[in-house]
């Protein structure tokens, strides 16, 4: 299992927008119950598409230039990045088999 | 017993699946729970549990759903995060059908809880993440200082209006009765906050907005008279509808979808339990789904040794 990445507003760009692989931001906060759900599903699936897709995690909190850069206005959203662009967007906390369908749909 | 045998099969980990479990374990069935996301179950979106008994100063929901996942396990459940598609029976035996492959069991212990019902209105879906939300405390941050609205009368409605109070510039409940249903002492705390108004006999009838939610398009169920509310937030909490879908055809349910069983939590199938807010006339709190989850896993345990 691997864990995500933490990014933030000062490397978002390098980490996640320059990366030539697709990556999956969650966006997250301490106090948003879902979030912490959601979390070692996102690190199953870390290990699962390692290599394929980078796995990084954003705290709105402390991050709220890139946040509302992107609209985010529910957390937890599971956001999808290829080429620099915001490609998916799952708000909410949904089934693992759900996150793995908007992956495999990303990479094709 | 081979590999994906077992005597009890608790499908849900909210609180009524893992009371279930942890009775369950300790009898030394073999037990497996079954949970779609992550265990816990709806008190996660619960900012502080006031009413369950143990806790005087209260508990915030996720952590007592973390501690209520540790104590079941502890005793030996096993818990796999896999959606349950279809209940069927082959003899006395249950197959459950998940998106991991077949399981099956001597008994089961159905505890898959509710999904939110959602205002199902123009311009909902497009506008989820967008201004409307359904998770007062993870999403009230986004809107300081700002208007919002809340939708609905009850429990999770003026809980989520009173903790949207600390961050909004003001909130208005819409409700489409001419009273709240929540209990009384927190009618009380939401009437007290100046920050909070009420719309009565109010519905929404379209979500409106550009790149976000821009303004709500209501209407007055007794006169009919329509008007429109701007706000960037519209937080629905509207309560919940049974989880029954995969269900359907298997178990006797009453007209809400839900789960009619006896004292004993026995549904119309020998072998098969329900427990928590799935059951009919289930007052849905957190005390009476453990009490419910407690209750099935020993008659499953009776049922296993007649």
């Amino acid at each position: 299992m691997s864990k995500p990445v933490e990014v933030n507003d000062d490397n978002f760009d390098q980490m996640v927008l320059q990366v030539k692989t697709p990556v999956l931001v969650d966006f997250w906060a301490d106090w948003c119950g879902p979030c912490r759900m959601v979390a070692p599903i996102v690190e199953e699936l870390a290990g699962e598409y390692e290599g394929r897709v980078s796995f990084t995690k954003l705290d709105v909190a402390q991050n709220p230039k890139t946040a509302s850069k992107y609209g985010i206005m529910s957390i937890p959203s599971l956001v999808i990045f290829k080429d620099g662009n915001l490609v998916s967007n799952l708000v909410g906390f949904r089934p693992k088999a759900d996150l793995k369908r908007s992956l495999d749909d990303v990479l094709g | 017993m081979g590999d994906r045998e077992y005597d009890v099969i608790i499908i849900g980990g909210g609180p009524a699946g893992l009371a279930a479990g942890l009775y369950a374990a300790r009898a030394r069935l073999r037990s497996l729970l079954l949970e779609r996301v992550a265990a816990g179950g709806w008190i996660v979106n619960a900012e502080l549990v006031e009413n369950y008994l143990g806790f005087p100063q209260g508990i915030s929901g996720p952590e007592l759903a973390g501690l209520m996942d540790e104590q079941a396990k502890k005793y030996g459940l096993e818990v796999l995060l896999a959606e349950v598609i279809g209940l069927k029976l082959e003899g006395k035996r249950k197959v459950i059908k998940t998106a991991e492959g077949d399981f099956t069991a001597r008994t089961v212990i159905i505890a898959s809880g509710s999904d939110r019902v959602k205002l199902d209105v123009p311009g909902e879906e497009e506008f989820t993440g967008r201004g409307v939300a359904y998770c007062a405390i993870c999403d009230a941050a986004f809107f300081r200082d700002v208007p919002v609205a809340v939708v609905g009368g009850g429990n999770a409605a003026i809980g989520d209006a009173m903790y949207l109070s600390k961050f909004a510039a003001r909130v208005t409940v819409l409700h489409r009765r001419q009273q709240l249903r929540a209990t009384s002492i927190l009618q009380e705390r939401a009437f007290a906050e100046p920050k909070i108004e009420f719309r009565w006999n109010t519905v929404v009838a379209v979500i409106e907005g550009g790149a976000k939610v821009e303004r709500l398009r209501l209407r007055n169920v007794r006169n009919g008279e329509e008007s429109t509310l701007d706000v960037p937030g519209i937080f629905i909490a509207l309560g919940s509808t049974p989880n029954t879908g995969y269900l359907k055809d298997s178990l006797p349910l009453d007209t809400r979808g839900a789960i009619i069983t006896n004292e004993k939590m026995e549904t119309g199938v020998p072998g098969i339990f329900a427990a928590g807010d799935i059951r009919a006339n289930s007052i849905r709190q957190v005390v009476a789904a453990t009490g419910d989850g407690a209750t099935a896993a020993v008659y499953a345990e009776k049922f296993i040794a007649e």
